[in-house]
């Protein structure tokens, strides 16, 4: 469910165009303005409201934002007006210029989004790269990385609830062999992994913990520090309970030292109009305090008050 | 028509691709029982069983259903939409196993990207599931990798690309092939990568300093037969690979798996490229791509083999 909340009676596109235009006008900016705005419309709003701001002003709205914003307030906003398929474009393009940390990114974004959304992403990417995303990936990667990262930006899952109980057993097997002979990049592991249905897979690992006792992220702890195993196991978490998974994202983001804007920034922007409530109600469930006031006490200024109106507090 | 004449003729009608509708209704349907009988004592489709009476040999009568069918298989597989129709070969071509894999590699790699894309969807559709955990679990092995980066491949189609880095990836594949030694290079993280995500503009390039370095075509400088050479065929000259499927099918010996080539190029090309591939069949083979199937098939089924060939001539692109 998502946390973004839209007025019951929603401007046109021109008051919102002529709103913002306002907000950018003389010296300094009205940021609450632009949030009270932006915040409030969904995907398809956002959509008419830059194209509309285009058609009037002559001027890319985004590039607006960009000149008169700074910092993390800057990226929130500019993340949050994108259209979700270009968003994620943008993050995975960023992500493969980055160090190896962004894998991370590249396999959220191909494993939690659904089969549909996933393929518009490659088509935005087309758009806006004048490549494919999987070369791109392809290229940045290297060995075992490569080797997960390629087939899940590729991949188009199956997305109905049907499911084969005596493949699910069958490839449980194959996956406690592989991992008892610690043949983590096995190219059956990997098969399995990155090209059966969601469905699939949870009938299969929820088969792997009845047979073989252990939750099969358990079994794929042996060695924390393997940087392959970490994306491993947050790959299945991604692929079975992305709630839970962007749960421990935010959790790490906000209690590292000096918070990780980026991170928190990331889930925010792409989940508010999902599955944030559920996120929400994660967070709660695990760390005892309610996400706003975390991040509340995390961050500041209109960043931190875009983040609020995005994940439901503060005002409508 | 004199009975020998007849007899020939009729053997003939049974024979070879396709089955000549004409000749069996027009001569095989007027024979009173003693020439029908003569033809059974003298044909090597039937056989003196033991309770003195002469007997279809099963095989024949297999393989005749198979060429009475010719005609409703391509007829349907021309009616369908492309989607389908490229989801119902891939999804067969799972089925056969590895005498097959030329079949999936030729559309993962001749199709444009959005018809590539819309084959996976109508193969959800169709079969409950994904093209790509089908290909890999029915391709075992060394192939595996290269078969399902290319079913899942979604190339970039404009016309940019670097030079460069073009340059750099053909002397990549280059030494991967070339000093290959003990190793497969379809086993080459990186051969697999360019040939199934660079663009086809990139690959072209690649190819062509790929010619320069090695002085030969990179296809040439495979292995006969494998799914890396008809991939390097297809993704560099597909005009030569669809002829060679032509030929194959059209080889008095081919197996049933070949000839289906012959229905396959014929539909799924008609409406793409299939006169650039006539052009240079007769360029290649010095005879006419009409001319062959008019020797080769029969009835009903050259018939409209004919007319989806001719189609060529008729639309503009």
């Amino acid at each position: 469910m998502a946390t973004l909340t839209i007025p019951s009676s929603v401007p046109s596109p021109t008051e919102d165009s002529e709103q913002l235009r306002k907000a950018f006008a003389g010296w300094g900016t009205n940021e609450g303005l632009i949030i009270e705005i932006l915040a409030h419309r969904n995907a398809a709003q956002r959509k008419l409201i830059r194209q509309t701001y285009a058609e009037t002003y002559g001027e890319d709205l985004l590039e607006e934002l960009h000149k008169e914003l700074s910092s993390d307030f800057e990226r929130i906003v500019l993340l949050w007006t994108l259209d979700p398929a270009e968003r994620d474009a943008f993050l995975a393009n960023e992500a493969t210029k980055r160090l190896t940390a962004s894998n991370w990114v590249i396999m959220e974004i191909a494993c939690t989004r659904s089969s549909h959304d996933l393929f518009m992403v490659r088509q935005a990417y087309h758009a806006r790269y004048k490549k494919s995303l999987e070369e791109d990936v392809a290229y940045h990667t290297t060995g075992d990385f490569r080797k997960l990262l390629v087939p899940l930006v590729s991949s188009f899952r199956y997305e109905g609830d049907e499911v084969n109980m005596t493949l699910a057993k069958s490839e449980a097997k194959i996956l406690h062999e592989t991992i008892s002979d610690k043949a983590y990049t096995h190219e059956e592991l990997i098969r399995i992994l990155t090209t059966r249905s969601k469905a699939q897979l949870n009938a299969t690992l929820n088969h792997y913990n009845n047979v073989f006792g252990n939750a099969i992220n358990k079994d794929l702890k042996t060695d924390p520090k393997d940087e392959y195993l970490i994306l491993l196991r947050a790959t299945i978490k991604c692929l079975t309970c992305p709630e839970k998974y962007f749960e421990k994202v935010l959790r790490l983001a906000i209690n590292k030292q000096g918070t990780d804007e980026w991170a928190l920034t990331r889930v925010v922007a792409t989940r508010a109009e999902v599955d944030m409530q559920r996120i929400k109600e994660n967070y709660h469930r695990r760390n005892s305090v309610p996400l706003d006031r975390a991040v509340s006490g995390d961050t500041s200024g209109d960043y931190e008050k875009m983040l609020l109106a995005l994940i439901g507090c503060g005002d409508a | 028509m004199a009975v020998a004449n007849e007899m020939g003729a009729i053997t003939k009608a049974f024979s070879g691709f396709g089955v000549d509708e004409k000749s069996l209704i027009t001569v095989l349907g007027k024979w009173h029982p003693e020439q029908t009988k003569s033809f059974r004592k003298a044909s090597q489709f039937f056989i003196q069983d033991e309770r003195l009476f002469e007997r279809w040999i099963d095989k024949h009568v297999e393989q005749l259903k198979i060429e009475f069918l010719r005609f409703k298989s391509a007829v349907v597989l021309w009616t369908m939409h492309p989607w389908e129709r490229d989801a119902r070969l891939i999804k067969d071509a799972v089925i056969d196993g590895q005498k097959s894999t030329n079949v999936i590699v030729e559309i993962a790699c001749t199709r444009s990207c959005d018809d590539l894309f819309g084959a996976r969807k109508a193969y959800h559709s169709l079969f409950d599931r994904s093209i790509e955990e089908d290909v890999a679990y029915n391709t075992p092995g060394i192939e595996r990798m290269l078969l399902i980066a290319l079913v899942s491949s979604y190339r970039y189609e404009g016309p940019r690309f670097h030079e460069d880095s073009a340059k750099s990836e053909a002397k990549t594949l280059c030494t991967a092939i070339k000093d290959a030694g003990d190793k497969n290079p379809m086993d080459d993280q990186e051969v697999v990568r360019i040939l199934s995500t660079r663009s086809k503009p990139h690959l072209k390039a690649v190819f062509k300093h790929y010619k320069e370095i090695s002085g030969k075509n990179i296809d040439e400088d495979l292995v006969a037969d494998s799914s890396l050479k008809h991939t390097v065929q297809c993704l560099s000259t597909p005009h030569t690979y669809f002829i060679k499927v032509l030929d194959a099918a059209m080889n008095p010996v081919a197996d049933e798996n070949t000839k289906e080539g012959l229905t396959r190029v014929l539909v799924t090309r008609a409406d793409v490229d299939m006169k650039l591939i006539a052009e240079e069949y007769h360029k290649q083979n010095g005879v006419e791509l009409a001319q062959k199937i008019e020797q080769m098939v029969k009835g009903n089924f050259k018939e409209f083999l004919l007319t989806l060939l001719a189609r060529g001539d008729q639309l503009k692109k």
